[in-house]
Parts: structure tokens; sequence; C-alpha cells
């Protein structure tokens, strides 16, 4: 459980979306979707391929433009000063752009934008410079995924599991109250996946609300708090995840197979078994 | 030491050192961007943009026709560069888009420059560079851009990282991406006409790129890969003009055979130490 004293100047909802629609190229994606997340609450998004999960999380961090629906941030209409408390981690395969760049240049980074909430002229200016003890704070939060010793290689050279986690030092470095991941699992290795679950722990005993896409629950199952299952553009499920059975025992996910099986790719909710 | 005295050459190396410094500033950003290719394209537009000065010098009757060839350029480049910004924007591939202005930017200088009453010839000196020719006039306005490339350039280092880096978590941060997207396209468009008047149009990429490309084979970090470009590239615009003081050679051409010869050899003598490890 988080510390009430950590959680005592935060709204009661981190992030309050309601009937979110999100239209791409003319097609709806998303069909009036919500989400809520409290402080220290994890909340997993589960959803087969397509399904709309990562355009609904690109339409809270503010990637992608809803046509429809409300989304608050800390209490506030999502706008770029309310994202200031906001972590994100993009769904990617590389942190490597086309210029090498080490993990501690690429943490650097996450400590611009907004900082204090202010949507002033000034503190955006602000914004485009990192404040001076960037160095230090980009090492703390590479220490806290583990990888303080990789803060100078080129992240192109590192693993894919590394390389997840410089990602998501860049979103911790801006102490965040609300961390929103994509698909954060997604190819990498059993270590990695172990030290998130443990970051993941940390930021919950903190107060940090967690929004996390998930394919399956996983080495997250004992964290999530919530699961909210989307299918086709619109939730179908909203509630505690069974944990002894994961994702098998969602509403919807009707059928039983061992956990050696390939992927689902039409059973029930589409979801992927492990 | 007496040839640093003349003026001419004393001109020739100070905005050959700023387009030496300055040039891989901006390439940088265009190659973390994988967009390594987009001079060309803006320095086509920019052709047109000389072509089209000319013909405004001879419509207002101006003594020197060719008074308004540079202004010309620097507007038809930031124009391009705004174009081509939008266009990649709202999802256009990009390189599309630079092969439109290609195109559009030659065509278009050769037909401007006709209707001016001048020739292709006079374009050439745009093609291939000028740098005989630049006056102290032309130096300052050099100082004033490249200055503007550098402050910024260096300055939001990080944000125009973060920008080019990976956009979507720049927006999630709140960072104003659509702004700093097009400060980097203005830039490199600046940069391109600072740079035209020592390498030419055609070359022009390759001084914002070559330095990156060396720089890469020899460092690890962002930062220090825009640092050592610049040193590359400065190196190798002095080097250039230096020798063409002495001997006949084309200055732009000499200075990319230059840098693509450093290339060669850095990348054999790295690819040898790796091996040996």
């Amino acid at each position: 459980m988080s510390d009430p004293d950590l959680t005592a100047d935060l709204p009661p909802s981190l992030v309050e979306a309601r009937d979110v629609r999100v239209s791409l190229q003319g097609t709806e994606i998303l069909h009036g979707v919500a989400l809520t997340a409290r402080p220290g609450e994890v909340v997993a998004l589960l959803g087969g391929n397509g399904s709309g999960k990562s355009t609904f999380v690109r339409s809270i961090v503010g990637a992608l433009p809803t046509t429809a629906g409300t989304i608050d941030l800390f209490g506030r209409p999502a706008s770029p000063a309310s994202r200031a408390r906001l972590g994100y981690v993009p769904q990617r395969v590389s942190a490597a752009g086309g210029v090498s760049a080490t993990a501690l240049e690429v943490v650097t980074s996450g400590l611009l934008g907004s900082r204090d909430g202010a949507a002033r002229f000034g503190a955006r200016l602000r914004g485009l410079v990192p404040p001076r003890d960037a160095h230090a704070r980009a090492r703390a939060a590479l220490r806290s995924v583990g990888i303080e010793d990789l803060a100078k290689r080129d992240v192109s050279r590192l693993s894919g599991g590394q390389q997840q986690r410089v990602l998501i030092a860049r979103a911790l470095v801006r102490r965040p109250k609300l961390l929103i991941l994509d698909e954060p699992m997604a190819g990498v290795d059993l270590e990695s996946q172990v030290q998130f679950s443990h970051t993941v722990g940390h930021l919950k005993h903190d107060g940090v609300g967690v929004v996390i896409v998930l394919h399956e629950l996983g080495a997250m199952a004992h964290h999530i708090d919530r699961a909210v299952v989307i299918e086709r553009g619109c939730v179908t499920f909203d509630g505690p995840p069974p944990k002894d059975l994961g994702v098998h025992a969602l509403p919807g996910h009707d059928h039983e197979h061992p956990h050696t099986d390939p992927p689902s790719r039409d059973g029930g909710l589409g979801l992927e078994g492990p | 030491m007496s040839l640093l005295a003349e003026p001419l050459i004393q001109r020739m190396l100070l905005v050959g050192l700023l387009v030496g410094l300055a040039a891989p500033v901006m390439g940088t950003y265009l190659v973390q961007r994988r967009m390594a290719l987009l001079g060309d394209g803006i320095g086509h537009v920019a052709l047109a943009g000389v072509a089209a000065g000319w013909l405004a010098g001879s419509l207002f009757g101006l003594a020197q026709q060719d008074a308004l060839a540079i202004p010309g350029a620097i507007v038809f480049a930031i124009g391009g560069a705004v174009i081509i910004e939008r266009m990649r924007s709202r999802g256009t591939a990009a390189d599309v888009v630079m092969a439109i202005l290609f195109y559009g930017g030659i065509a278009g200088g050769v037909l401007l420059i006709g209707l001016a009453g001048g020739s292709n010839a006079n374009l050439l000196g745009y093609l291939f560079g000028s740098i005989s020719t630049v006056t102290w006039g032309d130096v300052w306005m050099s100082v004033g851009l490249a200055a503007a490339i550098l402050l910024i350039g260096l300055g939001l280092r990080t944000a125009l990282f973060a920008v080019t880096h990976d956009q979507e978590f720049a927006r999630s941060t709140g960072l104003p991406v659509e702004a700093l997207n097009m400060v980097v396209a203005v830039l490199a468009a600046v940069t391109i006409t600072v740079a035209m008047r020592v390498v030419g149009v055609l070359l022009v990429s390759a001084l914002m790129i070559v330095p990156v490309a060396i720089a890469q084979l020899l460092t690890r970090s962002f930062a220090r890969t825009m640092h050592v470009a610049m040193g590359i590239g400065a190196v190798l615009t002095l080097t250039g003009i230096w020798i063409t003081i002495f001997y006949d050679v084309q200055p732009g051409a000499l200075i990319v055979t230059l840098g693509v010869l450093a290339y060669v050899a850095v990348a054999g003598v790295t690819s040898m130490a790796r091996r040996g490890t």
C-alpha cells in the first residue's frame, strides 16, 4: 500500500479519462473509453493487438488528439503544463536514434518540458534547458533501475532490456506522480523484468499511480490492483484481476490452454497467452 | 604569414571557419532525425531563390544584378524548409517531399535565371561555390547567421536532441515539439544559405553530414559527436581553402573530397583497431 504522507497533496484521481474517442485517418479507433488511476494504484491496461490500448495511452499523454471526451490529469484538464508530473514510457523497439547517444544523455532529456505545472511563458522557456542538477538526477534515475554503471555507454549498444530500462529511467527522472508505460515488458530479458517489477513496487509504496499496458500480467501480476480490458476500442472489463489465474481468469477469456501454447489470436478477448 | 594580411584571404578563411563550425551542428540534428538528405532538398530550393533574387534585381534595375541573390536564397530556403516540415508532420513521406523540392528547385532556378536575362553560367558560382568573391558584407552576414545557428543549435542542444530523438516522449513532457522541429528546419535552411558560398548548392549537404559521419566513428555521445564534428568541419574548410590559395582547384570540391577521404581513413583505422582488440 502507498504511504499516506506521500500522497497528501494529490487529488483522488491522478488521471480521469471519460468517454474518450479517438479517430485516426477518419476511422474511429476508440469508441468512448474511460480510465481512472489513484495515487499508489497500479492499473493494467490489457487487450489484444489492435484493440486500442496504445492509442488510449497516447491520447492521455498528448501524443494523439481526442475527437470527444475529457481527460483530466491531477484534477485539471490535460495540457502541457498539467503533464509536469507525468512520466511516460512509449512503446518502442529501440532507445537509439541516428546519432550515438549515451544513456545519461537520453535520461537527461527527460528533465525538459513542463516542470512545475505552470503554463507561463517563462516557465515554458525554462523547460527548454535542463536544470543545474540534471546529471546527478539522471544518474540517480539510472541507479533506481539498476544500470548506473551503463551511464556513459552508447544506448544503441545496449541489450533490449537495458534500453527499456534507460527509457524507464528517462520517465522516472521527472519524479512523476503518474507513470504511464506502453508495453514495457515487450522483448525484455528476465533480469530487466524482475528489476522493473521491483521498481513498480517502490513507486507504488511512494504513492505513484502506474498505468501499464500489458499483453499479459506475467511478472507484474502481484502489483496489479485493477485491470482494464479494451477490446475493439471499447472497455469490456474494469475491476480487480483474479491474481491466481492471471489473464486466463478475466471475463471473456473463455478458453483454457497450457502456458506453453502459442499466443491466442482469436479466442476470448484476443489476449495473448504467456 | 603575409598571406594572412590579405583581406581576401582573411575573408575566405573567416567565412570558411564559420561555415565549418556551424554546418555540422545542424548536420548532427539532421542525421539524428535520419534526414541527412534534407540539405540537398533545401539547397536546390535555395538555387531557385538565387535566380528569383537575380530576377528581382533586374526588374528593379539594380546596378549589381545579383545583389538580391543571397537574400532570395535565404527566403526560398526557409520557405522550402517550412513546407518540408509541415508536410512531414502531416505524414507525407519525407523522401517524396524532398524529391519534389529537389526537382522543382533546379527547374525553377534555370527558368527564373533565363527570365532575368542571365544564363545558366550565372548559377555556376552558386552551384559549386564562389568563396573567392566574398565581400566584407557577406562576411558580416555570415557572422550574424552563424552566430544564430551556433547560439540556438548549441544552447538548445538537449531540447533539440529530445525532439529529434523521441518526438512522442517529448510531446508528453510538454515540450513545444512543432516549434522545435520548425527551429531545426529553419536553422538548417539558414546554414545552407551561409555554406552555399563556400561549397555550392550541390555539395552543401556534404559539409553538414560528412563531419558528423566521421565524428560518429570516433565518439559514443551525442554532445561529443557534435563538438568533434564542429572541429572536423573547421579543419576541413580551413585546410581546403588554404590549399586553394596555392593551387588552382575548386574549393568546395576540394573540401568535400578531403572530408570523404578523411572518412575512409578514419573508418579504416577504427575498423582495424576494433579487429585488433
